[in-house]
């Protein structure tokens, strides 16, 4: 009998140790594995195969005896199948930091044939896959590596960006405790694809878990990326220091202050040398395009968004968890069919997608696909795809509030319209909330809004007026 | 001519010299490659509103307010960040963007007081001019949380901190970075709590790191960092530019008046030796000119032991006149002398020189340059032909390798260093330049905030000659010379021969080792980094010159320099780091006996002739006494009469007890200052003078820029300084007719070669002239030698290291060094005066904790500094600055007199003297020493001033 059990730190939330230990102790021989990113059925254990969910440590003895109902097998769970599991291939099914299950599961191909090739060929592969970046921008990786490769200088870095800051995601933390090694490929072979000698990955400090496993990782695989070699940060906790001028301030050891672009980091980055700045899913994808090919990943998805996306659901909803799936599915699908709906029963009102600078969505444009011109057109945001679900009991001027101040609690106060201007729509929203001007306020608040977006030197400023706004157009009867 | 400050173009020049071409506005506009959107609107005369971009510092892109449109791309991009690209098309104005502008100052002005009309920048704010410009009408905010009511910081005693005021723009941290390289500033806090801090939150402007050197002051668009003089005074009304009084960097201002006031110094952009950045001192510290201590009326007495008796000038000069005859009647015309001023414009200098030489009949005439940039002009004449620098300071831009040897660029030349920390930083982008510094003190250059030396050799004090000896061992013994340069340019005889020498086994850093005490290995590695580093330069300061063999150790330098064939281009050479603002000019101005102006011998028959025909007097051929001579031959009885123009003898030359007793002996000792100074105290006669303020003519500063200094107001004494000596020489006698010191630079013009070009309606016109201006050079001559060597071919000598005679002992077993710090300037008769006083109450003696402990002394304890000359008592520092063996005091302040304990020994070439090397003993103390009683009890007395007119 073989016996899986997560050790992700959401399974061990939810008492993933306790049961495993408990097995241990009633004479199982427990693997502890990555998570299949099921999470509303976390603790799952997996024997041979077969899933139990929730469990807790008094249902051992009946699992073991096979007592005790079972989800099935869980490969063929409706959740994964209707998956095309590309980044999350072995979601579930290795050991996180065992070189042997790596190897096995098609580990270290992508690097070796980025090498077979040579750098050239593999920026090559990398565009024609069409891979956009995931941290939220969606600029074509392709092109990015491309600028850094072409800048002349002896000092070059990969910095990868571990800082998830976005409410509602998860994914990069999936990877980096799920399959670091599958990360550090990416890096190895960006490194080698535009010359640089050193990588950073650059993880938010609420995150000891991955930072453990990403530091033993790397400690167990040093020599097959050598002489590339990666180093971990670990972040100064600020939400801005995700944003990548921020981060680079930040790893150099200055405060994380945004810097105006241009210079683009890809010419004048980290210590102001040609810098590829990617987030973790980014790089995650490398290994897969390089081992099947470009054409291979462009053949998933729609328009120009190529490829599959680690969906996060979360937030009100039924069935919460890592979905990846190939850009082009709609928004309603992605809550109904695969969410569930609301965990509460109630009804869905909004969903708020891409973070807390995403747009609040209501059901009527659920038919939205994910795409991200789509989304662009309609004044919203993929981002990092991290999808929070909310019933109708939500006050959406509170919403609307929420993402003023989340915005002054966050900004670095380089600049004007974010620095000041989310102070003031914070009170604006008070004003309005409070009755009082309301017509003017609501005035004021979008031109306020206005420039915001058009001011801003970084999104963070730039997009809080998105969540801001789409609440207001959308659900106008919660502020008047 | 109303106010208006310097134009400000948002984003700094590019270098670039590729160009292209764009639309703005519709208007064609060609810019260099680099240069930001805002920048192009600029030179095409728009200007975009702007608020955190200014053109001496980098663009930040954090106010918005620059925003602008351009065809083809999304949103609304910051012109100050955006480069210029071909064919881009830039709208400037647009419905749109005027209502993301007035977005932008509305959230501002939500968060700013109004009290404009009560608000020291009234009229100078940029916020209220780009309020204005905006469009701004209205606050629609109702405003919970503000800035507002924060406490003011009032502790630097020049300019305030109102931090309810700020927009967190950032501009003054950054001057601080990239202007002042101090890094004294930072921001605390993030999003709404950003506040701008100097170093700790607890610290205030004056407890931290800041050197007051006003950059932030002048970069901050609000009156959050304002000058307390605008506080009290209001805001200029006009403006007039001229030079600093104070060093020889020559930084230019913008003199800001209101009516006869100054209200503030503002560095001139245009200024090429400043590029718009200043110190503390030359921006700041100029109050001593409305000091009360200031004399404003001429004085005279019998004795030194009666009180000063005011007179009206005619009086002044007619006893001075009759008191000179007297002199010269009776002991021969050899008994005269005059001493020329550093201080002092060129053209004062040259009409005591005149006075001295057409008048008295002689050739005593010196000057304090004696005292510390003799042997530069000895050294360099001889090695290559010019008593000059070799570059310009914008040759340090060019720099791969910076050697720095006895100067300490930070503190004594301030601006110039931060000009040098930047390429230092290696800020443009460039790798930084490499440091090696050669001194017995860490100075601040050698460590700190983003820049460390490569190598720095502390040596013993007095062994220059041998570190550099052994470096040109290394560098010739490891094949490491650039013969071609040398055969092309030096004499290859002359190199042979002293090639031969510095390769002798004696000569090795390994032999010198135990004379120098500095590590062979790594005077090894700076001889290589220095010979193979790219474009070496190399800058020294008084710590050179200042040593019996001062003069030896110019021509070692000489030496290094053309061995490895750095001279003759940009980045390279052999830089003088000039201590007074116009050393250049006064040695240029011919102050010293035996040389006319221009450096040529007063023997030359041809050059005699010259001035003779043109002043109408025969001049005497032998060369006239030195400052030493001259005090001897008073001491001799032999010298009894003294015209001293702007200079403190007493207090600045070395061994104070042998001047006192020199100037004693004088029956007539005329001395012409704005101060009752130390030297005054042996005078006879006092001759007010005017500031820079005051009066019009022209410094030299240490890249040989002959600069206009103007006159911004009416002399307080009534007389500029030329025209006190010109009446002199009238009551004398003489014909002089100077109506405007123009004319005396066209009488300098006339009979100097290397100033033929040079004329007030020239440096009208062009800001400044770095001479040789003759036809050879018409535009005059930023870099030296280029074609090759100014006597012909480069001369290398020989520099045999002889120790000083000034050794340590087991009675003075210390060596004590002299230097400077940056808030007071030389004997501080100027900066004692200002608020400078602030930063450096007293001169201190800083000793290693090693020799501290061995005699029991604490940092603050009072200790007595004895040579063999005399001794003084100041309070001690412990520091490892200083390497065992070695103490260093400044001399900034009288009641210390460091001078009383430096010795007579001087340079051998040119009498400079050692002010260097002094063997000292240091022991603890409870009080003052009995000279020091003495003399303050002397000074007293000989200050007094009659209240009324004693009945004679
Ligand atoms: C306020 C702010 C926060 C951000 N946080 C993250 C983050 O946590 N992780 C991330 O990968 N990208 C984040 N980004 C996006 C990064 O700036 C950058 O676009 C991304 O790291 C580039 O990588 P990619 O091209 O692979 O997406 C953030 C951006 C902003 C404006
Ligand atoms: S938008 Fe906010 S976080 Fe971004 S640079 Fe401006 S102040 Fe900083
Ligand atoms: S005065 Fe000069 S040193 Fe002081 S904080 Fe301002 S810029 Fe920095
Ligand atoms: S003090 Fe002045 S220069 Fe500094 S951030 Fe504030 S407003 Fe800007
Ligand atoms: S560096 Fe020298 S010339 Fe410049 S302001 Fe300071 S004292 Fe004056
Ligand atoms: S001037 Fe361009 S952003 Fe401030």
């Amino acid at each position: 009998m073989k016996i899986r059990i997560s050790d992700d730190a959401l399974a061990i939330a939810c008492g993933a140790d306790t049961v495993a230990r408990a097995f241990i102790q009633a004479g199982a021989e427990v693997e502890r594995v990555s998570s299949w990113g099921m999470h509303w059925l976390e603790p799952l254990v997996d024997v041979d195969g077969t899933g139990y969910a929730n469990v807790t440590a008094d249902q051992v003895r009946a699992i073991m005896a096979g007592t005790t109902e079972s989800i099935g097998s869980i490969a063929e769970h409706p959740f994964i199948t209707r998956q095309s599991r590309l980044t999350f291939a072995r979601a579930g099914k290795t050991r996180p930091t065992s070189l042997d299950d790596y190897y096995a599961s098609e580990g270290w191909l992508g690097l070796a044939k980025a090498q077979a090739i040579g750098a050239e060929a593999t920026i090559e592969t990398v565009l024609a896959s069409g891979l956009r970046g995931r941290g939220g921008a969606g600029f074509p990786a392709g092109i990015k590596w491309k600028t850094v490769a072409s800048a002349q200088a002896a000092t070059k870095y990969i910095v990868c960006n571990a800082d998830e800051g976005d409410s509602a995601t998860f994914a990069d933390r999936m990877v980096m405790e799920g399959d670091p090694f599958m990360l550090i490929e990416g890096m190895a072979i960006a490194g080698f694809a535009v010359g640089a000698q050193k990588g950073y990955v650059y993880i938010r400090s609420e995150y000891p878990h991955a930072i453990a496993k990403m530091e033993t990782a790397i400690a167990a695989c040093a020599h097959l990326i050598a002489p590339f070699i990666v180093e971990v940060r670990v972040g100064a906790g600020a939400y801005v220091c995700g944003e990548e001028t921020s981060l680079l301030n930040s790893l150099e050891g200055k405060r994380g202050e945004v810097r105006a672009k241009p210079p683009l980091p890809a010419l004048e980055g980290l210590f102001g040398k040609p810098t590829v700045v990617n987030n973790v899913l980014t790089l995650a994808a490398i290994p897969w395009i390089l081992t099947h090919g470009g054409e291979a990943y462009a053949s998933y998805g729609m328009g120009r968004s190529k490829g599959t996306m680690p969906v996060q659901l979360a937030g009100n909803v039924k069935h919460g968890g890592l979905f990846e799936i190939g850009f082009g599915i709609t928004l309603g699908e992605l809550v109904n069919d695969i969410g569930g709906g609301t965990d509460s029963g109630r009804p869905v009102r909004c969903v708020q997608v891409g973070g807390p600078l995403g747009a609040y969505i209501p059901p009527s444009r659920f038919d939205l696909p994910f795409d991200y011109e789509a989304f662009a057109a309609a004044d919203a945001l993929i981002g990092h795809a991290g999808i929070t679900v909310f019933d109708d009991t939500v006050d959406m001027a509170q919403m609307a509030r929420f993402a003023m101040e989340f915005c002054a609690v966050e900004s670095c106060g380089k600049c004007t319209p974010c620095r000041l201007g989310s102070t003031r729509g914070v009170e604006t929203l008070d004003q309005i909330i409070a009755g009082k001007n309301v017509e003017a306020n609501l005035a004021l608040l979008a031109d306020l809004s206005e420039t915001m977006k058009f001011g801003s030197l970084c999104a963070l400023g730039g997009f809080t007026p998105y969540p801001v706004m789409s609440a207001i157009t959308h659900f106008p009867e919660d502020f008047r | 001519m109303t106010y208006q400050p310097q134009k400000d173009f948002g984003t700094p020049a590019s270098g670039s010299n590729d160009l292209v071409t764009c639309t703005i506005d519709g208007r064609h506009v060609t810019v260099p490659a680099g240069t930001s959107v805002m920048r192009a609107a600029a030179e095409q005369g728009t200007s975009i509103p702007k608020l955190c971009a200014t053109d001496n510092m980098k663009s930040f892109g954090s106010c918005r307010l620059c925003l602008v449109e351009i065809d083809g791309r999304r949103g609304t991009p910051a012109s100050c960040t955006t480069p210029v690209e071909p064919g881009m098309v830039v709208h400037t104005q647009t419905p749109h963007l005027q209502k993301l502008r007035k977005g932008v100052m509305e959230l501002y002005i939500s968060d700013h007081p109004l009290d404009c009309l009560t608000c020291a920048a009234n009229g100078d704010c940029e916020l209220q001019d780009q309020a204005g410009a905006v469009g701004l009408r209205d606050v629609r905010y109702e405003v919970q949380s503000t800035h507002l009511g924060q406490e003011k910081d009032h502790s630097n005693p020049y300019f305030d901190f109102d931090p309810s005021k700020c927009i967190a723009c950032s501009r003054c941290i950054r001057a601080c970075d990239e202007v002042q390289g101090t890094l004294a500033l930072t921001m605390e806090g993030r999003g709404w709590d950003s506040k701008i801090s100097a170093g700790l939150a607890s610290d205030n402007f004056l407890g931290s790191e800041c050197v007051s050197c006003g950059a932030c002051v002048q970069a901050c668009p609000t009156a959050t960092l304002v000058e307390k003089k605008v506080v009290e005074i209001g805001t200029p009304e006009r403006s007039v530019v001229t030079t600093c009084a104070y060093c020889g960097v020559g930084c230019t201002f913008r003199a800001e008046m209101r009516g006869e006031q100054l209200v503030r110094m503002v560095p001139y952009k245009d200024g090429k030796a400043n590029r718009g950045h200043s110190c503390v001192k030359g921006r700041f510290a100029w109050g001593y000119a409305q000091h009360k201590e200031r004399i404003l009326k001429p004085m005279i007495r019998k004795s030194i032991n009666d009180p000063w008796r005011e007179v009206e000038w005619d009086e002044a000069f007619a006893y001075t006149a009759s008191e000179l005859k007297r002199i010269s009647d009776s002991y021969g015309r050899h008994a005269l002398g005059g001493i020329t001023s550093s201080r002092c414009t060129n053209e004062e200098t040259f009409l005591v020189q005149k006075l001295v030489r057409a008048g008295f009949g002689n050739n005593n005439v010196d000057t304090c340059a004696r005292v510390c940039h003799s042997p530069t002009g000895y050294g360099l004449k001889t090695t290559f032909g010019t008593s000059a620098g070799t570059q310009d300071f914008d040759s340090v831009e060019e720099c791969d390798v910076i050697l720095i040897i006895g100067a300490n660029p930070t503190d004594g030349h301030p601006v110039f260093a931060s000009r040098m920390k930047r390429r230092l930083r290696g800020q443009d982008g460039r790798p930084p330049a490499k440091l090696i510094v050669i001194d017995p003190r860490r100075t601040d250059i050698v460590r700190s905030p983003h820049i460390e030396a490569e190598h720095h050799l502390p040596l013993r004090p007095g062994t220059n000659v041998a570190v550099l000896t052994a470096m040109a061992h290394v560098i010739v013994s490891e094949g490491l010379a650039n013969e071609a340069f040398i055969k092309e340019r030096c004499d290859w005889d002359e190199y042979r021969h002293w090639a031969e020498f510095v390769t002798q086994p004696r000569n090795s850093p390994e032999s010198l080792q135990p004379v120098t005490l500095v590590d062979a290995e790594e005077l090894r590695a700076a001889a290589r980094l220095y010979a193979t580093g790219g474009n070496g330069a190399i800058y020294y300061g008084l710590g050179v010159t200042e040593h019996s063999q001062g003069s030896s150790t110019v021509m070692a330098i000489a030496n290094l320099a053309m061995a490895t064939g750095n001279i003759g281009k940009r980045g390279v050479g052999v830089n003088p780091l000039r201590g007074q603002n116009n050393v250049q000019g006064a040695c240029d101005m011919g102050s010293f006996p035996h040389e006319l102006s221009g450096y040529r011998h007063i023997s030359d028959g041809d050059a005699r002739k010259l001035f003779e025909s043109d002043w109408g007097v025969a001049l005497d051929p032998e060369p006239g006494l030195r400052i030493p001579n001259m005090l001897d031959a008073a001491v001799d009885g032999v010298f009894k009469g003294l015209y001293v123009q702007g200079e403190d003898i007493l207090h600045s030359d070395p061994n104070t007890k042998h001047v006192s007793a020199g100037l004693a002996a004088m029956e007539c000792v005329i001395v012409h200052d704005l101060f009752l100074n130390e030297t005054a105290n042996y005078a006879h006669i006092f001759l007010p003078g005017s500031t820079f303020l005051e009066k019009n003519g022209t410094f030299t500063n240490a890249e040989r820029r002959i600069q206009p200094v103007r006159k911004v107001m009416t002399p307080l004494n009534g007389l500029e300084d030329w025209e006190v000596t010109q009446r002199l020489a009238q009551a004398m006698g003489l014909d002089w007719n100077y109506t405007h010191p123009s004319e005396i630079m066209d009488e300098i013009a006339r009979l100097t070669p290397t100033f033929a070009g040079v004329s007030f309606s020239r440096l009208d016109e062009e800001g400044s002239l770095q001479w040789p201006v003759n036809d050879a050079a018409p535009d005059g001559s930023p870099i030296m030698h280029v074609d090759g060597f100014v006597r012909g071919r480069g001369k290398f000598v020989v520099t045999d290291y002889v120790p000083t005679d000034e050794k340590t002992g087991p009675r003075f077993p210390l060596l004590l060094t002299t230097g400077r710090i940056l808030s007071h300037y030389n004997v501080g008769a100027q900066t004692r005066r200002t608020e400078n006083v602030a930063w450096h109450p007293e001169d201190l003696l800083e000793i290693h904790p090693v020799d501290a402990e061995d005699r029991g002394i604490k940092s603050g304890d009072w200790v007595k500094l004895a040579s063999r000359a005399g001794e003084t008592t100041l309070r001690a520092t412990v520091t490892d600055r200083v390497a065992p063996g070695v103490v260093y005091t400044t001399f900034h302040h009288a009641v210390t007199q460091a001078n009383v304990v430096t010795t007579d020994y001087s340079d051998w070439a040119t009498n400079c003297p050692e002010y260097k090397v002094t063997a000292v003993q240091i022991s603890p103390s409870n009080g003052p020493t009995d000279w020091q009683e003495e003399y303050e009890a002397l000074s007293e007395r000989a200050r007094r001033i009659a209240t009324e007119v004693p009945a004679e």
